[in-house]
């Protein structure tokens, strides 16, 4: 099977469609096309900048460069999870808890993959571990955030319920867990329907690359699987430590409920 | 030796307040809405941030688990919350209670809902189906189950009909009687700081006072 190599005219013509959908947009006021057209420029530099950077840590094999990516990405996956929260914590909280239990999730099963799945040596070789930390990464961000959103909204509304059972002589821990239990199933359920509807609907990205780039069906979908698997462990661990620190920071060392410890809604840092 | 002894506790917007109600005695607290009263009783409940210590006996309050503490001394909110759908979830399980070390014996609990004029069959009810007045009585019922040795009533009478307002007037003086609990009661209504007698205390300009 031969790699299809695409031209700069190529992408061209997929960018007039979007282009294309702009100016509907603007035709039928649906005040979107600013957005769409600004959203696929980031995307263009972005992808294209991502390309370089990977080609040439691809041919180093550094791994302190790979170490400043990975952090990097770490990053920025933080922010976003921030960026997500109707009712974020105040103070580095906020963004302390997301991008630690991203990290402490994305990481772990990373190196597990690394080093006991696929074997690679060395460890680090940045052609597996980079788009390995970027699947991971990118689905723990949406379960993070999904969860830690729905734990602070239902803890502030809540309130009166949770005090109620704080007053019963019930324990922190007794006054939040239905809360913290709906937020784990909230953080869970895009991965658990992305595996249930996996190949019905559609085939999923990544498999849907490497058959495109001429890898013999079979062998994506092994890789699909080994990425939903990793992807779920990644995100359920990711969405567990997010809700357990969140949960555990709506209380102090007395066990009040600390709503003044969220920020009020639509208020900027 | 007072029961229920608060000592320069600092609620949000009131001086620092040290009262002793002692045991079995009853103790009023008036003042405007928004003096502040609410939030003493929450602070001696420890439901929000702030200084001060209180003592229950010879036991402080910093000394003791948080949930422990809420247990023996128990708070009833102006408002009641639920948290699952049917009454009776809301009561001790009669093993957990019997189960955890130190705690006394259950209170006879149907004696205590037809009290509050209530069947038994109300801890089958569903919560939504409960008027104002119904939940006010049931967070009662709910708080004096956990057999609390200080009471915090917060308006505990102010949705209620002139009878159910006298049966948990009796039922309260019972209790305090019986069980010798404090109680302190924030009251809007003049009459029944007068009905039941009691020592008063005012808020005014963030300060708790004796009224004489």
């Amino acid at each position: 099977m031969s790699l299809v190599l695409l031209t700069p005219l190529d992408l061209a013509f997929a960018a007039l469609l979007v282009l294309l959908l702009a100016f509907m947009s603007w035709r039928l006021h649906l005040g979107v096309e600013r957005r769409l057209l600004i959203a696929a420029a980031r995307s263009t530099v972005q992808l294209l900048l991502v390309g370089l950077v990977l080609k040439a840590l691809f041919a180093q094999t550094n791994p302190w460069l790979i170490g400043l990516m990975a952090l990097f990405m770490l990053t920025v996956a933080g922010f976003e999870v921030l960026q997500r929260q109707k009712r974020r914590f105040c103070g580095p909280w906020g963004y302390g808890i997301g991008a630690l239990s991203m990290f402490i999730s994305s990481f772990s099963v990373l190196l597990l993959t690394l080093t006991v799945i696929i074997r690679v040596e060395p460890w680090y070789q940045p052609q597996y571990l980079i788009p390995l930390l970027g699947m991971l990464l990118g689905n723990t961000m949406s379960g993070a955030a999904i969860a830690l959103d729905t734990l602070t909204r239902g803890a502030w509304d809540a309130r009166g319920r949770i005090e109620a059972r704080l007053l019963c002589g019930g324990t922190w821990n007794d006054a939040i867990a239905d809360i913290r239990r709906d937020s784990l199933r909230a953080g869970l359920i895009p991965i658990v329907n992305a595996m249930a509807t996996a190949g019905l609907v559609s085939l999923p990205g990544m498999m849907t690359g490497q058959i495109l780039a001429g890898s013999p069906p079979m062998e994506a979908a092994k890789y699909q699987l080994l990425m939903m698997f990793l992807i779920s462990a990644g995100t359920g661990l990711g969405s567990m430590a997010a809700v357990w620190i969140g949960s555990r920071r709506l209380f102090d060392d007395r066990e009040r409920l600390r709503l003044d410890r969220l920020r009020p809604a639509g208020s900027t840092r | 030796m007072g029961l229920l002894r608060l000592e320069a506790l600092r609620p949000r917007v009131l001086a620092p307040v040290s009262l002793c109600v002692d045991s079995g005695e009853l103790v009023f607290v008036s003042g405007p809405s928004g003096s502040g009263k609410s939030l003493l009783l929450r602070a001696v409940a420890d439901l929000d941030p702030h200084s001060g210590e209180v003592w229950l006996g010879e036991e402080a309050r910093s000394a003791m688990p948080p949930a422990r503490w809420r247990r023996r001394v128990g708070l009833l909110p102006a408002e009641a919350f639920w948290w699952t759908d049917t009454v009776g979830d809301h009561f001790p399980q009669v093993e957990a209670v019997a189960g955890a070390s130190g705690t006394p014996p259950p209170s006879d609990l149907p004696a205590l809902l037809s009290d509050l004029g209530f069947e038994p069959d109300v801890l089958d009810w569903s919560v939504g189906r409960l008027s104002t007045g119904e939940r006010q009585r049931l967070a009662l019922a709910r708080l004096l189950a956990q057999d609390p040795e200080a009471l915090l009533l917060d308006e505990a009478t102010a949705n209620l009909d002139p009878s159910n307002r006298e049966r948990v007037e009796h039922l309260v003086a019972d209790y305090r009687a019986s069980r010798g609990a404090a109680v302190l009661w924030v009251s809007h209504d003049p009459e029944q700081r007068v009905r039941l007698g009691g020592r008063q205390f005012g808020i005014h300009d963030g300060r708790l006072a004796a009224i004489t």
